[in-house]
């Protein structure tokens, strides 16, 4: 009995002292690092962070990426989920082929999209060559806001809209299919099937995946630095050019800090509004 | 209205031959019950005329129309499913509220049917509740409620009723059957209960091996079974089959001679247990009792002649002890006579 009570807290050890360690430690040590400085403390660095030029535009841009690039990905993902599910053979090796783009980091995937976009690039040349242009045309530098952002956004969802797929297409799979055929002949059509069952049914794939997505892309970073270098300038990105350009790590780590609570915000937020009480569940 | 004909259908999955070439045709209103047992393709055929599994041949009609190749919720059909389908995520009121809300019933008429399909279902109490909150049985009672509902004009049930106790099955089944002949609903009964299939169909269909093997009323399946599997398969205890030999167009079995279709050569002798009565030594069979099980109602032998198990049904008042030997004969008329080597009935 008592050996039994014990045992799982032996189990679950050593992954709390590796969290321990290498995470909560660091942690709370970015967060000493950016409320201290030599005579104490202090919210210097936060009125330094805030009071930046760079600040705002980073604030705004990040959220905007964010607004526009999940929901983006989640009706992509639910798309190609649903595409998915009605193909009778074949559905490993597409959805293989989807999830190539996980395998690129992304900042090898910030590049591959300099390659197509830059005024050298593949599609420059490609719209050169149909007449379509009459000279190679900038889209990524800081005149040219709105197809920078695009492209920014262009490259996330190629980039990280498979691990939504993935996510869901596990929940999919978890969704005995005969909901479905009772919602059919009960006369649902297929946009009520959609609706009405498979995505409340989805809820809670949905909000795992929307959850690490929107935490993933509020740290978006290198493909925004391939890009549009310092011209699109996000949180992550200050907090870079803060620790490693001006050296100033208090700066940088409230810069750490805000980007955690915003994440953090994110993830209560889903758990609430994406909540399925118990009794509801499969 | 709506009669349903099933032409020829056919199913293979991959390799596995789960229906081959079945015929069954069930009248606007009537009750047919497919009774078989598990793994036969009760549920392969079910799902073929509502539309959920494709069919490798044949074709259904439904009323005038040929359905075979519209999709379910073109079919005008409702469907209980075997492991009831009930939607986890809606109240046991959203469930059953379900087909009106597609087909854009107004409020009062929803509210209306959903409290009348509840109260035959006796979950009346259960309408706010969520399926996860509830049993296996009324789980599948949210299940008959949801199809009764749509007051559909063709019904497919498949094992509705399996998941409740005896008495609220029995209870069930009653009202059920009632409120589908007062409606007039054609329907398809799935069940491998015989009782069931007894009880509540005007016609049953006995299915074997992804074949239909007799169609017909309950009482004829009984009485005159088309093939051994079906006299095997309905009534408890199960028929009995004789082995005898004809010799002359005749049959002698101790002191019993029967005349039969057959001049010389094996063949099967059918007799239902209750169908034996107690007779003289000279006119009867000797019939060896080796087990005597007092049911209360009536008394079952088990026992064996010519070195054959007999099961056989006697009124109380007969109470013969193990160990003893008593001669019986069948009642006039009541025995089936079956081909030895395809266990097939034999006319007479
Ligand atoms: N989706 C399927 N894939 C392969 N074989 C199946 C499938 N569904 C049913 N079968 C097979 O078809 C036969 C009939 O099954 P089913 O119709 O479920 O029988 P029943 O409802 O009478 O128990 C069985 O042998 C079963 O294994
Ligand atoms: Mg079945």
């Amino acid at each position: 009995m008592r050996a039994n009570a014990v045992l799982p807290y032996v189990l679950i050890a050593p992954s709390v002292l590796f969290l321990a360690a290498f995470f909560l430690y660091p942690l709370a040590q970015t967060v000493a690092l950016s409320l201290s400085d030599a005579d104490g403390f202090t919210f210097a660095h936060y009125a330094r962070m805030a009071g930046d030029l760079n600040f705002k535009d980073a604030l705004v841009n990040t959220f905007l990426l964010v607004a526009v690039v999940v929901p983006l990905q989640l009706i992509a993902a639910l798309g190609m989920a649903q595409m998915l599910t009605k193909l009778r053979k074949g559905r490993d090796l597409v959805l293989w082929v989807w999830t190539i783009p996980l395998g690129v980091s992304d900042l090898a995937a910030g590049l591959v999209w300099l390659a197509l976009l830059t005024d050298r690039g593949y599609l420059n040349s490609a719209l050169f060559a149909l007449g379509l242009i009459d000279a190679p045309t900038g889209w990524l530098s800081y005149e040219t806001p709105v197809t920078l952002f695009f492209a920014i956004v262009l490259a996330e969802i190629w980039r990280a809209t498979a691990i939504v797929l993935v996510i869901l297409v596990a929940g999919l799979g978890l969704v005995p299919k005969e909901y479905d055929e009772a919602a059919q002949i009960f006369g649902a059509t297929p946009w009520q099937r959609f609706t009405k069952i498979t995505l409340p049914l989805l809820k809670p794939s949905i909000q795992t995946a929307l959850t690490l997505r929107t935490v993933l892309a509020f740290e978006v970073f290198a493909v925004v630095f391939a890009l549009g270098g310092t011209s699109f300038p996000v949180l992550v990105g200050e907090a870079y050019i803060w620790q490693f350009q001006n050296q100033n790590y208090a700066v940088a780590s409230a810069y750490a800090v805000l980007v955690m609570a915003i994440s953090l915000g994110a993830t209560v937020f889903y758990l609430r509004v994406l909540r399925t009480p118990p009794e509801a569940r499969g | 209205m709506a009669g349903i004909v099933i032409d020829g259908i056919r199913k293979s999955f991959g390799a596995v031959h789960a229906l081959e070439e079945v015929n069954l045709a069930v009248a606007d209103g009537e009750f047919v019950a497919l009774l078989g047992p598990s793994g036969c393709g009760k549920t392969t055929l079910l799902r073929i005329v509502a539309g959920l599994e494709t069919r490798s041949g044949g074709r259904v009609t439904i009323g005038t129309r040929d359905v075979s190749d519209l999709p379910p919720r073109e079919r005008g059909l409702a469907m209980v499913f075997q492991n009831y389908a009930v939607f986890p995520h809606m109240t046991v009121f959203e469930n059953i509220a379900f087909g009106l809300r597609m087909a854009k019933a107004d409020r009062a008429r929803i509210d209306a049917q959903v409290a009348r399909a509840a109260g035959l279902m006796h979950i009346e109490h259960l309408l706010g509740r969520y399926p996860g909150q509830l049993s296996g049985g009324q789980r599948q009672r949210v299940a008959v409620a949801r199809a009764l509902a749509v007051e559909p004009a063709v019904l497919l049930m498949d094992e509705p009723l399996s998941n409740l106790d005896a008495l609220l099955r029995m209870e069930m089944r009653a009202e059920l059957k009632a409120v589908l002949r007062e409606a007039g609903t054609t329907t398809i009964y799935v069940t491998h209960d015989q009782t069931e299939a007894m009880g509540l169909a005007d016609r049953i269909a006995v299915m074997h091996g992804g074949r239909i093997e007799q169609i017909a009323p309950p009482m004829e399946v009984y009485r005159t079974p088309a093939t051994t599997f079906v006299g095997g398969f309905v009534g408890a205890p199960p028929m009995n089959f004789v082995k005898t030999l004809a010799a002359d167009g005749k049959v002698r079995l101790g002191g019993l001679e029967l005349p039969c279709p057959i001049a010389s050569g094996e063949i099967l002798l059918g007799l239902r247990a209750e169908d034996l009565a107690p007779v003289g030594a000279d006119s009867g069979f000797p019939f060896a009792v080796r087990v005597v099980e007092p049911l209360g109602a009536h008394i079952l032998l088990t026992g064996e002649t010519a070195g054959q198990t007999l099961r056989v049904v006697l009124p109380p008042e007969h109470e013969p002890r193990a160990g003893q030997t008593v001669h019986l004969a069948p009642i006039a008329g009541r025995w089936r006579w079956m081909a030895a080597d395809s266990g097939k009935a034999i006319a007479t």
